[in-house]
């Protein structure tokens, strides 16, 4: 078995996502909760929409749309590390991982995108029924998921949603490298998770944000994460431009992961397991 | 009761001088909370920016709501951390330990940690209600400090009035639900915009069942001397923060229940 052999990766992401797959009591209670939270941003959004002298650059369908998105996949953003490979790091027991003949970088990726799967399905699809089908029948319609704004709007979405995994993924083991680095302290994962949850338009949609920050906020890398997967799913960018947006998608996931390759391959070579 | 506050001072003194042993990760952790929460405001003045009012309303009377959110929540949040985690003290069969002891239960949990990390959120908060106190141009006045003094301290014991209800739900669950968030986390969120932009169902559930309107926005609008766009007299506002103290008498009153209905764990 060398390194390189795909096989105990793709074992060790099927047995995590088969675990993270038990917590579906947990995953109940959080999607009342998520769906207080759409409903409250929408009401916020709806009264600034109501009351607004200006045509905002994002029609209030669309940011509907928007929020719901963001409900159903907000577990996908790296604001959350593994507490396994945390505690991996705090207690040195990394070194363990270190004996194994694989990879370490491919070894946490893998583990990662297992990590933001799991859990992302199974809010994905019940937020979704929820915002399509049930908000309707409880009198609260106009608040509703709008369907895709196109066939091919709706396919490109599920790419960018898959390319949206690859890309927080990247960004994770890029934190993993810092927590080697702080040896597992907080504030690596939480200053780019704030930023994450901040430019990826989780708080408010980014096309919100005054206009002169918009090209930085579309530059960086978390743009991929919600905003450009939503901008296709609702037609704000249309199927033309979604090739530009995966394009960013992917372009990003492979600069962090070379990121990332560097930064565990710098910190494993300074790296002193303590223990006894 | 005096025995007790001394007691709990006793605890908050050991759980304060635990942490501060930590000072590196304590100031890390306390400039990491105020980054986290000072982009929520970042968010709303954003949101000013684009839309230029929020249905009448102005940045700087939001920022008076969304300031008293902030300190309450500061507060509540780093005194009932014993709540919070107490489906894994249910779990372990831990409650049993707590029993045995001749006092209150509900004080020993909370004596359990109170954590300096919500400082971060605190001084960001305080910070939000000096600037909004300059944009809104409030005329302070004893009376109205006093309100402001009252309006936290009814909404601290509000939210940990909605933690013990959290708590005392894991007697027959044995673990602390996530529903509970929609009304502690989602209605801080909710509670830091003015009332009237919300649906009527809305604003009587979170005036009548949970009163947050009453330790948030009316009292808000008393302080800045404004007339409720939905008629709601103004003398009202000063007396709402009372309904924070009756919500906790009654979680009380349900937990004492919830205590007798307790089976243990048996681990």
């Amino acid at each position: 078995m060398s390194p390189t052999d795909a096989r105990p990766y793709r074992a060790l992401a099927a047995t995590r996502f088969r675990a993270l797959l038990q917590y579906r009591g947990a995953a109940l209670g959080g999607l009342f909760t998520q769906t207080f939270f759409g409903l409250v941003r929408i009401m916020i959004l709806a009264a600034f929409y109501r009351a607004s002298a200006v045509v905002p650059p994002l029609p209030f369908e669309a940011a509907v749309a928007y929020v719901w998105l963001g409900q159903a996949v907000f577990l996908l953003f790296p604001w959350t590390v593994d507490p396994d490979i945390r505690m991996l790091v705090r207690s040195g027991n990394v070194a363990y991982e270190l004996c194994r003949p694989l990879d370490l970088h491919t070894l946490w990726l893998v583990r990662t995108i297992a990590m933001r799967t799991a859990p992302v399905l199974l809010r994905l699809v019940p937020m979704m029924i929820i915002a399509f089908a049930v908000l309707p029948a409880v009198g609260l319609g106009e608040w509703r998921m709008p369907a895709p704004a196109s066939a091919a709007a709706g396919a490109l979405w599920l790419a960018s949603f898959a390319g949206a995994v690859l890309l927080s993924s990247a960004m994770t083991v890029v934190i993993y490298a810092g927590l080697l680095w702080t040896v597992g302290g907080e504030g690596v994962p939480v200053l780019v998770g704030t930023l994450a949850v901040l430019a990826g338009g989780l708080i408010i949609p980014l096309p919100l944000f005054p206009d002169w920050a918009q090209p930085v906020l579309i530059a960086l890398p978390f743009a991929g994460l919600l905003d450009l997967p939503a901008r296709i799913y609702t037609g704000v960018l249309a199927p033309s431009g979604a090739a530009a947006a995966l394009g960013h998608q992917l372009v990003w996931t492979g600069v962090l992961i070379v990121l990332g390759r560097w930064l565990l391959a710098r910190q494993l070579h300074r790296i002193v397991v303590q223990g006894g | 009761m005096l025995d007790a506050f001394r007691l709990y001072l006793r605890y908050a003194a050991i759980s304060i001088r635990g942490q501060l042993q930590y000072r590196a990760s304590f100031a890390l952790q306390t400039v990491g909370h105020l980054v986290t929460t000072a982009i929520e405001f970042l968010g709303i003045w954003a949101l000013f920016e684009r839309f230029g009012s929020l249905a009448g309303w102005r940045l700087g009377e939001v920022a008076l709501f969304y300031g008293i959110a902030d300190v309450t929540f500061a507060f509540s949040d780093s005194l009932s951390r014993g709540l919070d985690n107490f489906g894994a003290t249910v779990k372990a069969g831990d409650f049993d330990r707590i029993l045995l002891r001749p006092r209150s239960t509900i004080l020993q949990l909370l004596g359990e940690e109170l954590t300096l990390k919500r400082v971060g959120r605190l001084t960001q908060g305080a910070v939000v209600l000096i600037w909004a106190s300059r944009a809104a141009d409030i005329d302070w006045s004893i009376g109205k400090a006093a309100l402001l003094a009252a309006s936290i301290a009814g909404g601290v014991c509000l939210f940990i009035g909605l933690n013990v209800l959290q708590a005392t739900s894991a007697f027959w669950t044995t673990e602390t639900l996530e529903i509970w968030n929609a009304f502690t986390f989602g209605g801080n969120y909710a509670s830091q915009y003015p009332l009237p932009i919300y649906r009527p169902w809305f604003r009587r559930f979170f005036t009548f069942v949970v009163p947050l309107a009453c330790i948030n926005y009316l009292p808000g609008i008393a302080i800045l001397g404004r007339p409720d766009p939905l008629g709601v007299p103004i003398v009202a506002g000063w007396l709402a923060p009372l309904a924070g103290a009756l919500f906790l008498g009654i979680s009380l009153a349900i937990w004492r229940f919830g205590v007798r209905h307790y089976l243990s764990t048996g681990s």
